[in-house]
């Protein structure tokens, strides 16, 4: 997995509640047994018009935002499905950090596992991060996790919380199967009494 | 004594394999569900890293997402969706597990089929590369649903990473009324708590309208617990699943029956168990449930109408609806009984099982008996949620009464929940749909869903609109 530490970027605001795993990548896209190429369904019903053309009004077809690499998002940002491909599409187009006020458990635990940084935010935070977002290219956001700091294009320091395990797994680029493969004793040892508990499963 | 714990509280610690200083645990995993869209670049990776499955005897497999409902003799047209179930049919033989193929009769959507097989037991931790896993909760199994790194996870080691949710606990007081269903009390949990209410629970479902439930209910009820943001619903087992589970091909037999559900009956909360957030519903407040919007949380009851989002203060939620109102073709007012649909579709694992057949198949009876049909305007689709729920159905001459009434019979499959198959809306055209999800696009791009159960879908498609399933009679 790709290490996260530090991250420059423009920060694209989408300031609507609710994004769900559909609008980030609707399932006609998921017909694929591959991890990579998701990036061209990313938003696909909102970036493109029904004629497969570009929609001008979304916010990453806009000329200040095509290298947008941070997206400020409304409330509960990832609801729904539990596609991971929601995650690679993100990634695959060019988005390695979402910052909203809360995600949806399972597209937040996804993410993670694919080097993405989620952070969570107070109500009044988001809202000026979303203000930034909005004055575009010049408007650049600094994401440093390691200090667990967002730099705005004032330079206002927002600091965020972080599960200490996710942390180091993002910070390192760890894989989290060979870190419990470490474990097979104990889960051994548990399989071995649990099915002394259980034994007719 | 040790404090009391909850449901929960009880499955969590007796798959407890380690548990870091910082509160990461190690938990055991005891059933593995896996289908064909969120496990091939699971497989993938175990090749790439030379790994192996660990158990295989504790996973089963089935394509559901992209089977066709048709006459299935032909194969899959759609290359891509051929492609993913034969990739499934190729892992499942490398790494040895068990799958019920295509052609099997007990192939169908993967949480009907755990349950119906005996697969999904009390006390059990479950999971499945799928959001809709929560539905396993109805027999107090602990299921989450995953992404594909975890069902890599899981397929490589058994276990799963993760901090232990907090409880919550959602009681429904008292009787349902007449005509008002499982699905209906979802829906209205949800419009309670909202779409991100139970962020970070475990919801344990209790009171008696839940207990009163069938196991067919109790399912519905678990299935959309994700609708309501939370990680796993929960109902404690009782004689209704014992009763259900007895008998069924992989449930355990004889002796070693009476030792497991001698344990099965200690799973219930204890007396004075603490629950971080607590929400009382009255099942005599609900009536039959429709969504207006495009998140389930946008629900109102059939006598309702389209809210206004002028009404609405929160800035991003008055953004949402607006958005939800122009995506749905709706305006501020309308009585959701005016409005009109051009589909119907019974189906998906929140309503697929025998008891929701049975419940459409009446009204589609009632209408029958009056001279009624579906709604020459309306295409109206049945898709039962297996191969075993189909014939029994047949069995039952459900399927006639479908036929005759203009209803379209098909094969199983999780069709037109998520449009992953040939089976999907138009842009534009409006359903009235037994799912879970009434998101932009879900049936379809442009599509446009309104969630109800299965016997509000049936009255829908022959009056040609949203209807009230308790004027029918």
């Amino acid at each position: 997995m790709e290490k996260f530490e530090k991250l420059t970027s423009v920060a694209a605001p989408l300031p609507i509640a609710n994004v769900d795993t559909d609008m980030i990548i609707p399932a006609r896209y998921l017909k694929t047994i591959k991890r990579t190429g998701l990036g061209e369904g990313l938003f696909a019903n909102m970036r493109f018009k029904e004629d497969g053309s570009d929609n001008e009004e979304f916010v990453l077809n806009q000329p200040a935002y095509k290298d947008a690499r941070i997206l400020v998002a409304g409330n509960n940002f990832g609801c729904g499905s539990s596609r991971e491909h929601a995650p690679w599409a993100l990634m695959d187009y060019g988005i390695k950090c979402v910052i909203s006020t809360d995600f949806a458990d399972i597209f937040y635990n996804n993410s993670f596992k694919n080097g993405m940084l989620l952070i969570k935010v107070g109500p009044e935070e988001l809202d000026l991060l979303m203000d930034d977002a909005g004055r575009g290219a010049n408007a650049t956001v600094t994401v440093d996790l390691e200090a667990q700091e967002i730099t705005g294009p004032d330079g206002g320091v927002i600091k965020f919380e972080i599960d200490s395990f996710k942390k180091h797994c993002l910070l390192n680029g760890l894989d989290d199967i060979g870190l419990t493969m470490e474990k097979e004793d104990k889960i051994a040892s548990f399989e071995e009494s649990h099915k002394a508990a259980q034994p007719w499963l | 004594m040790s404090a009391p714990k909850t449901l929960f509280d009880k499955i969590w610690d007796a798959h407890l394999i380690d548990e870091s200083d910082d509160g990461t645990c190690l938990i055991f995993i005891d059933r593995h569900i896996v289908h064909e869209v969120t496990s091939p670049q699971a497989f993938e990776g175990l090749r790439t890293a030379g790994r192996k499955v660990r158990r295989p005897d504790l996973t089963l497999a089935v394509p559901d997402h992209n089977v066709p409902t048709s006459d299935r003799a032909a194969g899959i047209d759609d290359e891509e969706s051929r492609i993913q179930v034969e990739t499934l049919d190729k892992n499942c033989q490398d790494f040895g597990l068990r799958i019920f193929g295509m052609d099997d009769i007990r192939q169908g959507i993967c949480h009907v089929i755990g349950p119906e097989q005996g697969f999904t037991l009390p006390g059990t931790t479950l999971i499945c590369g799928d959001s809709h896993t929560a539905t396993h909760g109805a027999f107090g199994s602990l299921s989450f649903g995953v992404g594909t790194s975890e069902v890599e996870h899981v397929l490589a080691t058994q276990t799963m990473i993760q901090r232990k949710s907090k409880n919550m606990r959602v009681t429904v007081d008292g009787e349902l009324p007449l005509g008002v269903t499982a699905k209906d009390m979802i829906l209205a949990i949800i419009g309670e708590i909202g779409t991100a209410g139970g962020t970070g629970c475990v919801i344990e479902f209790a009171g008696e309208a839940i207990r009163s439930l069938s196991m067919e209910g109790r399912m519905t009820v678990c299935n959309m617990t994700i609708e309501g943001g939370a990680r796993a619903g929960l109902i404690a087992p009782d004689e209704t699943t014992f009763e259900y589970l007895k008998g069924r091909p992989m449930a355990p037999k004889g002796g070693a029956w009476e030792i497991a559900a001698g344990y099965w009956k200690t799973l219930k909360s204890d007396e004075g168990a603490k629950y971080d957030i607590e929400v009382t519903l009255k099942a005599e407040d609900i009536v039959p449930q429709v969504t207006w919007g495009t998140s389930p949380e946008d629900v109102v009851p059939i006598t309702g109408a389209v809210p206004d989002p002028a009404d609405e203060s929160d800035e991003a939620r008055r953004n949402k609806m607006e958005r939800s109102l122009e995506y749905m073709g709706l305006e501020p007012g309308i009585a959701m009984r005016d409005v009109k649909i051009d589909r119907m579709f019974i189906g998906s694992c929140t309503n697929s099982r025998i008891e929701d057949l049975r419940a459409a198949a009446e009204v589609a009876q009632k209408a029958i008996d009056k001279g009624r049909k579906v709604a020459d305007h309306v295409d109206a689709m049945v898709v039962p949620g297996s191969g075993l729920v189909k014939a029994q159905a047949e069995e039952e001459g459900l399927d006639r009464i479908f036929i005759d009434a203009g209803f379209d019979w098909r094969e199983p499959g999780c069709s037109m929940c998520l449009a992953m198959n040939a089976d999907k809306l138009t842009p534009g055209e409006r359903c009235a749909s037994t799912s879970n999800r009434n998101f932009e696009g879900r049936q379809g791009p442009g599509g446009r869903t309104h969630l109800v159960s299965p016997a509000m879908a049936a009255a829908a498609a022959i009056a040609g609109h949203l209807t009230d399933i308790r004027d029918l009679d």
